[in-house]
């Protein structure tokens, strides 16, 4: 295999030039690095002790990627290092070394990429490898990848490969093999007859396969092509839309199943209507045994994703609403969620001079109505089909609600507000432990203001109060930060969350954190010092716990 | 395989001083439109006029606070210059398909694309969001910034200006 990528780097580098006459001032090297350094250190008051910081006094994540192009022709590498890892970031990742590189031509019908390449199918059901740095995630893919575009409105897609696991290379049938291929078909392009028609209509299928060694020390006889496909559609008429996919796969016996021989489902629906000064979404999601890995049973650390299941839920920005994220469970889930955005306009009594930019959200997900199978009293005994479900019944059991409103409205030219409130109900055990009949609930209210006053044109000051009021968990929080801003290179910024009423302690908490930034063009540098609470950091549906910690938190970030 | 990696490097780095770096068109990468139907970044052109390209996400306070800014000013500043804004949205799966629902809430009038997996915005070499490109007449990367706080836009104008103007950026 490293002969081949050897071989076939040069014969691209050797075309590359063989285009006629090189021409330098036609390639282009860019590039971007990002360095989070933090440093740690004993703090008695939240609870942080010699043997919580054992030795450890300071973690660095860093990247650095470069990327060349000269016409058709691209090629990439990507640096990496964690010494240590951050904490809150897996501790397996700890090294350094070339984790990405790529060689890749494209051109208007055809594109080829060999190394490492990120990619989707649709909404990423059966298929999705990305980066995301902030949550130390990448599955990235290293193989071949194949695009072709044979006539207007249709693209097909194939990929070949092996995942990555942290540092370690393939060998031995350590992970699985993911192959796939993706039609996608617009026949409004394709039709001639359907080139002016008001009705938009996509469509698209995937099949995507992984094969991985039986375990011979097993006692089941585990599949080792395990298929998956998908069909989704979109369609468009006017103000109106329609999305909708549906996924399956075979039965993949894995750990995080618990090594149940059931077909998996998964179908993910929604509708919009939209139109100047308002927009409409609705949402529907069933999820049934869905986890999708290249590894079915991890010896160590996280097994690579081959899909990606996207959360219903809303994403919340602001601190407090977003301390308790929520996460797709992939082994069986339903959920609907809606939301409403409205702009009243300017100059009417309601909308004032400026107009006012409302929105309300709600989300609700149970678990799947499972009974045993067959021959069986419990659900999930390894070996068996598992269970069965009701496909259009919500289970008992309540996983996660949202209920939230948010406004935005500028008063003068000088001061503007954004207010909102988040009432949720969130389910402790099965989301954070992933106990599936878990019972710990957890219920807040959580109310926030977000004032900005602008001083002069370029500085501004700004105000977030945030309140969440609960009787479970840690209790009561309240947040107050202020912001300066010197447009548009300055920040400098100082925030207290206070947490109080705490069910489990008579103490009280302040984690507070003083901060500068510096932007520049493309290069930002930001400094911190104070401490950090313990909490998830959630990133586009997935996950990473950060535990508390106090110190000096220093990042930089560049693009050239 | 380390031998390759080390070769990539070496190849790599030789061709960097081969380089022109004034030289900086967009990278040429397929999107979305708002409606989920591919295209290239190629197709992405005003008449010879200066772009804004803005990359954002729903769920991001400071891309949606300049988004809104920018709105409030965005007719003066394209009769004045004949500047246009592409907002390119990282939103994932997840929330793409409020990406719409969401720029019309807004009553913003930005022409914006989807780049569901970040594939435009590694080619750009975004690490953060907001992320602002000015695009001169030729569709050339002239000048950049990441963040935003109140009052950024006044150096995005000034910017924006000299490229209408065909005057040097610095």
């Amino acid at each position: 295999m490293k002969y081949t990528a050897l071989t076939i780097l040069f014969l691209f580098l050797g075309l590359g030039w063989a285009q006629a006459q090189f021409d330098p001032s036609k390639a282009q090297v860019h590039g971007n690095f990002q360095i989070d350094a933090q440093t740690y250190q004993v703090d008695n008051e939240i609870g942080l002790t010699e043997t919580d910081i054992n030795g450890k006094k300071s973690g660095l994540n860093g990247f650095g990627n470069i990327t060349y192009r000269y016409g058709d022709f691209s090629a990439g590498l990507r640096y990496e290092s964690y010494l240590p890892p951050l904490n809150g970031f897996d501790q397996q990742y700890e090294g350094q070394g070339i984790a990405n590189r790529y060689l890749k031509y494209s051109g208007d019908q055809f594109e080829i990429t060999v190394g490492n390449f990120y990619d989707q199918f649709g909404n990423g059901l059966v298929f999705r490898s990305y980066e995301e740095w902030t949550l130390g995630y990448d599955n990235s893919m290293d193989g071949v990848h194949v695009k072709l575009r044979p006539a207007d409105g249709i693209t097909l897609k194939g990929i070949y490969g092996t995942q990555r696991h942290y540092w370690n290379d393939y060998e031995d049938g350590n992970r699985g093999i993911v192959k796939g291929v993706d039609l996608d078909v617009n026949l409004n392009y394709l039709f001639q007859a359907l080139k002016t028609s008001k009705t938009r209509i996509q469509l698209g299928g995937s099949f995507v396969s992984k094969y991985e060694k039986d375990n011979p020390f097993s006692d089941y006889k585990l599949p080792e092509n395990v298929g998956s496909y998908a069909a989704r559609a979109s369609l468009r008429r006017g103000k109106w839309s329609l999305q909708a996919e549906y996924a399956y796969k075979i039965n993949d016996p894995n750990s995080l199943n618990n090594f149940i021989f059931k077909d998996g489902e998964a179908l993910w629906l929604s509708a919009t209507y939209t139109q100047r000064g308002l927009g409409v979404i609705l949402s529907a999601k069933r999820i049934d045994n869905f986890a999708f890995t290249s590894m079915r049973n991890p010896s160590e650390g996280r097994a690579p994703d081959i899909n990606f299941l996207p959360p219903l839920a809303y994403q919340h920005t602001y601190t407090l609403p977003a301390m308790y994220p929520y996460n797709t469970q992939p082994n069986g889930e339903m959920g609907v969620s809606g939301e409403v955005f409205y702009n009243i306009e300017r100059k009417t009594a309601l909308g004032g001079k400026y107009g006012t930019k409302l929105s309300a959200y709600y989300s609700l997900i149970h678990g799947l109505d499972k009974s045993p199978v067959e021959g069986q009293t419990e659900v999930n005994i390894p070996g068996t089909d598992g269970y069965e479900s009701d496909f259009f019944k919500f289970g008992d059991i309540k996983f996660y609600r949202d209920l939230s409103f948010k406004m935005e409205k500028k008063v003068d030219k000088d001061f503007k507000f954004i207010a909102g409130y988040t009432w949720l109900d969130y389910n402790m055990e099965v989301i954070e432990e992933e106990i599936e009949q878990g019972e710990h609930f957890y219920e807040s209210h959580t109310g926030f203001l977000d004032m900005t006053y602008k001083i002069d044109p370029k500085k501004a000051l700004r105000l977030e109060l945030q309140y969440m009021s609960t009787q479970q968990d840690s209790g009561n929080w309240a947040l107050a930060m202020v912001e300066y801003s010197v447009a548009p290179k300055w920040f400098f910024t100082v925030q207290d969350q206070y947490n109080f009423n705490n069910p489990e302690s008579d103490n009280t908490y302040h984690y507070y954190t003083f901060g500068v930034a510096y932007a520049r063009e493309a290069t930002r540098i930001s400094v911190s010092y104070g401490r950090q609470r313990e909490g998830i950091l959630c990133v586009g549906g997935v996950c990473r716990q950060v535990p508390a910690s106090s110190g000096f938190n220093l990042t930089i970030t560049s693009s050239f | 395989m380390n031998r390759t990696f080390i070769i990539t490097l070496f190849l790599l780095s030789g061709l960097a001083f081969t380089v022109n770096s004034q030289n900086s068109e967009l990278p040429s990468v397929d999107i979305q439109t708002v409606y989920g139907e591919m295209m290239s970044t190629s197709e992405i052109e005003n008449d010879g006029n200066p772009i804004i390209l803005s990359f954002w996400a729903t769920w991001c306070k400071p891309c949606i606070k300049e988004l809104n800014t920018i709105n409030e000013v965005y007719y003066d500043w394209q009769d004045e210059t004949g500047v246009k804004l592409v907002a390119v949205s990282i939103d994932n799966a997840r929330s793409s398909s409020k990406v719409l629902p969401m720029v019309n809430g807004k009553g913003w009038d930005y022409e914006v694309y989807l780049d569901p997996n970040g594939d435009f915005k590694r080619a750009m070499g975004v690490n953060m969001i907001p992320h602002t490109f000015l695009l001169n007449g030729d569709g050339e990367v002239v000048w950049q910034h990441t963040s935003f706080s109140e009052g950024s836009e006044i150096e995005l104008i000034e910017k924006v200006r000299k490229v209408a103007n065909g005057e040097s950026i610095d």
